[in-house]
């Protein structure tokens, strides 16, 4: 038996692996992962081509070195298919693994949206290593990409591909890039630097389907034009990893639910990443990752720990726009406070008494980055 | 001189060049950087995860 059994081994799995390690030398530790469990940075999935990086030179350790540097079992390809929260054990097609905790770490799946056409499925996207590596091969000898999605990651993406020199066209139905984060202004700003990088913006507009071609496909808009591309890549969006604590009656809502001690609804079982909803928040980034696995290391050593999320900008990917955001809690009273500058714009969303509650940076306005985080209050107290 | 990468985000941080912009001088051993600096692009404390050499 594992005293602890994660299941994962991206940042999240991997992460908490090592907090844990650190405070218990001795508890044996299990790490069961449905891929290869090589360790690699997934934020350079949509930075990578550019920087000329292959799927092997993103992996950063391997399953072996993970295993040998913490101490722990690290089985890759176990996808786990059922928990059974009652005999406290996992299956997988080649065994059960007993637990005394476990810790779910299962990731994110990326969706399509809805389409018509004959090539639908061959729509690409790229949320893991092996994703990468096929989206490069997919790449050689092609020049045009339809990106669907102008948010952080599709425009990281066009980024990236019109860098390495491919024709990129992005379609968003909303009228600004990143629009769940910026404001107009801002957004317009973004966007403006994105055409003058070179990428082609179809805002407003939505993919209605997609079809092969004889060379490419066909992607047709629900305003009736049609463009034309080698290949088509979407990152519309992710969507946590429920399925598995669903069935084993775990409660899930957007993400599988979890306290401030990272505890489901089974006390023996545990959730952070961008499987978890931590206190309401699906927060599928790096930095609510790091401070989670800080905080679920102690508990499932034995010291009950709360997880606090400081003030977390994320930084966007887009050396055409240089950009942070640290976006007010949803529901936020106060509003937008705009100040363009020459090469940049900042926007600072304000509550109604004054108070900075989340901004915006793009270009030049990046450098106030550090000075405004500070003035900013901490997602979870 | 060497750089180092963080193995979160891809970041590189460069002892050559150093990140004048954070105060941090051209020249700086990442020995010398405080134990309180986090990553400027992801975020991740220095003490948290391991920068790779990488030249
Ligand atoms: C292209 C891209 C760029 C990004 N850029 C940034 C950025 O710049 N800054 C930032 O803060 N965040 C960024 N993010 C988000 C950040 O990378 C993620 O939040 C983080 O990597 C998620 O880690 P995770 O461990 O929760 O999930 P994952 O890394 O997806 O790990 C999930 C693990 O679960 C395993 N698994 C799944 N199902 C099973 C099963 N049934 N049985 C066993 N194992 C299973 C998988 O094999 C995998 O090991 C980016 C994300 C993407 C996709």
């Amino acid at each position: 038996m594992s005293d602890v059994l994660i299941l994962g081994s991206g940042l999240a799995g991997y992460t908490v692996a090592r907090e844990f390690r650190k405070l218990a030398p001795d508890a044996s530790l299990t790490l069961l992962s449905a891929d290869s469990a090589a360790f690699y940075s997934k934020p350079m999935l949509s930075n990578g081509l550019a920087a000329n990086k292959t799927a092997e030179s993103l992996a950063m350790k391997s399953a072996e070195q993970m295993a040998t540097e913490l101490k722990a079992a690290v089985r890759p390809g176990s996808r786990v298919e059922q928990i059974d929260p009652v005999r406290k054990v996992v299956k997988t097609a080649s065994g059960e693994y007993p637990y005394g905790k476990l810790v779910l770490a299962l990731g994110a799946d990326p969706f399509t949206p809805p389409m018509q056409g004959d090539a639908v499925t061959e729509v690409l996207t790229v949320n893991d290593l092996s994703d990468y590596g096929r989206f490069r091969a997919a790449l050689l000898g092609k020049r045009s990409v339809i990106l669907l999605g102008g948010g952080l990651i599709g425009c990281e993406f066009a980024n990236d591909l019109v860098t390495a020199g491919f024709e990129v066209t992005v379609i968003d139905p909303m009228q600004w890039p990143l629009s769940r984060l910026l404001p107009q202004a801002a957004g317009e700003f973004m966007m403006r630097q994105l055409e003058t990088a070179g990428i082609t913006l179809r805002l407003g507009e939505q993919a209605a389907a997609v079809n092969r071609t004889a060379v490419g496909y066909q992607v047709t808009l629900a305003g009736g034009d049609v463009l034309e591309a080698d290949l088509v890549l979407s990152a519309i969006g992710l969507r946590p990893r429920i399925a598995l604590a669903a069935a084993a009656g775990i409660k899930t809502a957007r993400g599988i639910v979890v306290d401030r001690h990272l505890q489901t609804s089974d006390p023996a079982i545990f959730a952070l990443g961008d499987c978890a909803e931590v206190e309401g928040l699906v927060l599928p980034f790096v930095l609510p990752i790091m401070n989670a696995a800080r905080a679920l290391a102690p508990t499932l050593a034995g010291t009950p720990t709360p997880v606090r999320y400081p003030a977390m900008p994320v930084v966007v990917k887009t050396p055409a726009c240089p950009t942070v955001v640290s976006p007010p809690a949803i529901g936020s009273a106060g509003e937008w406070r705009i100040e363009p500058e020459d090469g940049g714009i900042a926007a600072s969303f304000m509550s109604e008494d004054g108070a900075l509650l989340g901004f915006a940076l793009l270009g030049t306005a990046t450098a106030r980055k550090q000075a405004l985080t500070g003035a900013l209050p901490p997602v979870l107290a | 001189m060497h750089k180092y990468q963080c193995i979160v985000c891809g970041f590189i941080y460069d002892e050559a060049v150093g990140m004048p912009e954070e105060g941090i001088v051209a020249g700086t051993r990442w020995e010398d950087i405080p134990a309180d600096w986090s990553c400027p692009d992801c975020g991740v404390a220095k003490a948290d995860f391991d920068m790779l050499q990488i030249a």
